[in-house]
């Protein structure tokens, strides 16, 4: 379980967090939403220590995460596979050293068996046999993919998922959705994702968050989501151009 | 005059921090050096990097320093001392300063920026997020091979420089002096000690630890895209070739 509570952070003086409190529980599939720039990529990067809070903490299965020591940091940041907006592959590696290497820095396992589980995690993604291509080679979308092969490759208890579907084709984003569901049905993992795309929303959520002015100002199913009357809310699963969110973002109240 | 001493204090404040991540970071470093076998191979591929990278513009430096030794001590010789010293007076210059100094210098240039670049970009790619959220600490697996290597492969360049500055110390001494073979180098052996060696090698040590510590420290810290990786790239140049000065300075004032 993941407790969020009263999460400030703020960016040299520019607040974008301003007390988000989000539990989440066990094997759900939580999916968060929310304008551009809100801050949902910061919010993500909390939960693994990546940023620190202003104020708040952060409680992974009861461990307050920004008080643990290096070693115990490390230990806890291996039940999480993360899968960043921006891929973040290691430029100077190949998509095999990519997804090799936290099995080649955390067991004992031999060559041969770090491979097979290499190219497993390839097929399932959908790039089987793509091992010896560097990041450059890649596609968009490709790096994408290859980002989640990596990112679960540890088998995680969590996965926090970053706009896993943006760049990809509608019919790999289908299958990408289903491959967020089908790793929490079989292997119960906790999934958190971040999106914009309102199909994958719908396929995917257990629950939606709504992130807006740096606090979580909806919580609920999908349906709920969409029946709700909060003018927010409505305007974005909507895609309104008019409404209480516009283009330029507001300056947010203290 | 309170904004003067404001902006003293400040700055004062502002490097004390600094040198205090410097050495935090250093420490956190070298508290892996139990696994350092276990990690021979990024070490290696690290140091043959580094060397690979800069020896031909150690060699290139090194022939030239020497050479300017050379003439300049001829220079200060004509009409005292005989030119049979000249071999003496240059490879004593070459081991204890140019030797040294040079080689770390163009190393700072070539290795502490290509450091700081290369995880700057990392960093600002969000690589070394990606490699913290994989549970290994880029401390571990980024900044101490690239530290020890610095330590190792300086030293070992400044004998490559050493060696080729001699060198050119004599071709210039054959060319303008005609000077022979046998007398240059009879007077180099003469006056040889490894302490000149040594000190100069021990000065190395120095310099390429702290170009690379300086290198990681500025690179991790890098921020805001292509153009933060620039300025990384100026900072690590300029921080680590001011420390190489004063270091010089201070270790030769303990050496000597
Ligand atoms: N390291 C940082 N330094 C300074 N500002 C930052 C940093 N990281 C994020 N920000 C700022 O925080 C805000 C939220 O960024 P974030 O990346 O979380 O947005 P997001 O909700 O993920 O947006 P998107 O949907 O476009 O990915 C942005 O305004 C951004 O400029
Ligand atoms: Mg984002």
């Amino acid at each position: 379980m993941i407790e969020i509570k009263n999460l400030h952070k703020s960016f040299g003086g520019k607040a974008v967090l301003r007390g988000v409190n989000l539990t989440i529980q066990d094997g759900e599939r939580l999916v968060i939403v929310g304008r551009s720039g809100c801050g949902k990529s910061v919010l993500l990067k909390h939960i693994i220590n990546l940023l620190q809070p202003d104020e708040g903490y952060i409680l992974v299965d009861e461990i307050p995460i920004r008080k643990v020591g290096q070693k115990d940091l490390f230990q806890l940041r291996r039940q999480f596979g993360f899968l960043f907006q921006g891929a973040a592959l290691f430029d100077s590696m190949t998509v095999s050293e990519n997804i090799a290497l936290p099995l080649n820095e955390h067991t004992k396992w031999s060559k041969t068996e770090i491979a097979e589980k290499v190219s497993e995690k390839l097929s399932l993604v959908g790039l089987p046999g793509i091992e010896d291509l560097k990041p450059s080679e890649l596609s968009g979308g490709m790096k994408k993919r290859v980002g989640l092969a990596r990112a679960l490759i540890l088998e995680p208890k969590y996965i926090m998922y970053d706009e896993p579907t943006t760049g990809l084709d509608p019919i790999m984003a289908a299958n990408i959705d289903k491959l967020i569901v089908k790793l929490s049905e079989h292997l119960q993992v906790t999934s958190i994702v971040v999106t914009h795309d309102m199909q994958s929303v719908e396929k995917v959520a257990d629950r939606v968050v709504m992130l807006h002015n740096g606090r979580i100002i909806f919580s609920g199913t999908v349906d709920e989501m969409n029946r709700s009357d909060d003018e927010v809310v409505h305007q974005f699963v909507t895609a309104d151009a008019d409404g209480p969110i516009q283009p330029k973002p507001q300056k947010y109240l203290t | 005059m309170i904004t003067f001493i404001n902006t003293i204090g400040r700055t004062v404040i502002l490097f004390v921090h600094e040198v205090g991540a410097v050495s935090t970071l250093t420490l956190r470093a070298f508290r892996y050096s139990n696994r350092i076998w276990k990690m021979r191979r990024l070490i290696i591929e690290q140091m043959l990097d580094i060397g690979v990278r800069s020896l031909p513009l150690v060699i290139f430096v090194g022939v030239f320093a020497g050479a300017v030794a050379s003439i300049q001590t001829a220079y200060q010789l004509k009409g005292y001392i005989s030119f049979n010293y000249l071999g003496a007076a240059t490879s004593v210059a070459v081991f204890i300063e140019l030797g040294p100094v040079l080689t770390a210098l163009v190393a700072a240039g070539r290795i502490g920026a290509s450091i700081a670049a290369e995880l700057g970009t990392m960093r600002v790619t969000e690589q070394i997020d990606a490699m913290e959220a994989l549970a290994i600490d880029p401390v571990r697996y980024l900044a101490l091979p690239r530290i020890l290597s610095g330590f190792i492969m300086i030293p070992l360049l400044t004998i490559v420089a050493d060696f080729v500055g001699i060198l050119g110390g004599y071709g210039v001494a054959y060319l303008n002096l005609n000077l022979p073979a046998e007398i240059f180098f009879g007077s180099v052996k003469e006056f040889f000690t490894i302490m000149n060696v040594m000190s100069g090698l021990i000065k190395a040590f120095f310099f390429g630890g702290i170009t690379a510590i300086v290198g990681c420290y500025v690179g991790f810290n890098a921020q805001g895209g292509a153009e933060g990786v620039g300025q990384a790239t100026i900072r690590a140049f300029v921080i680590s070739a001011a420390l190489i000065l004063l270091n010089d300075y201070l270790l030769s004032l303990i050496l000597f």
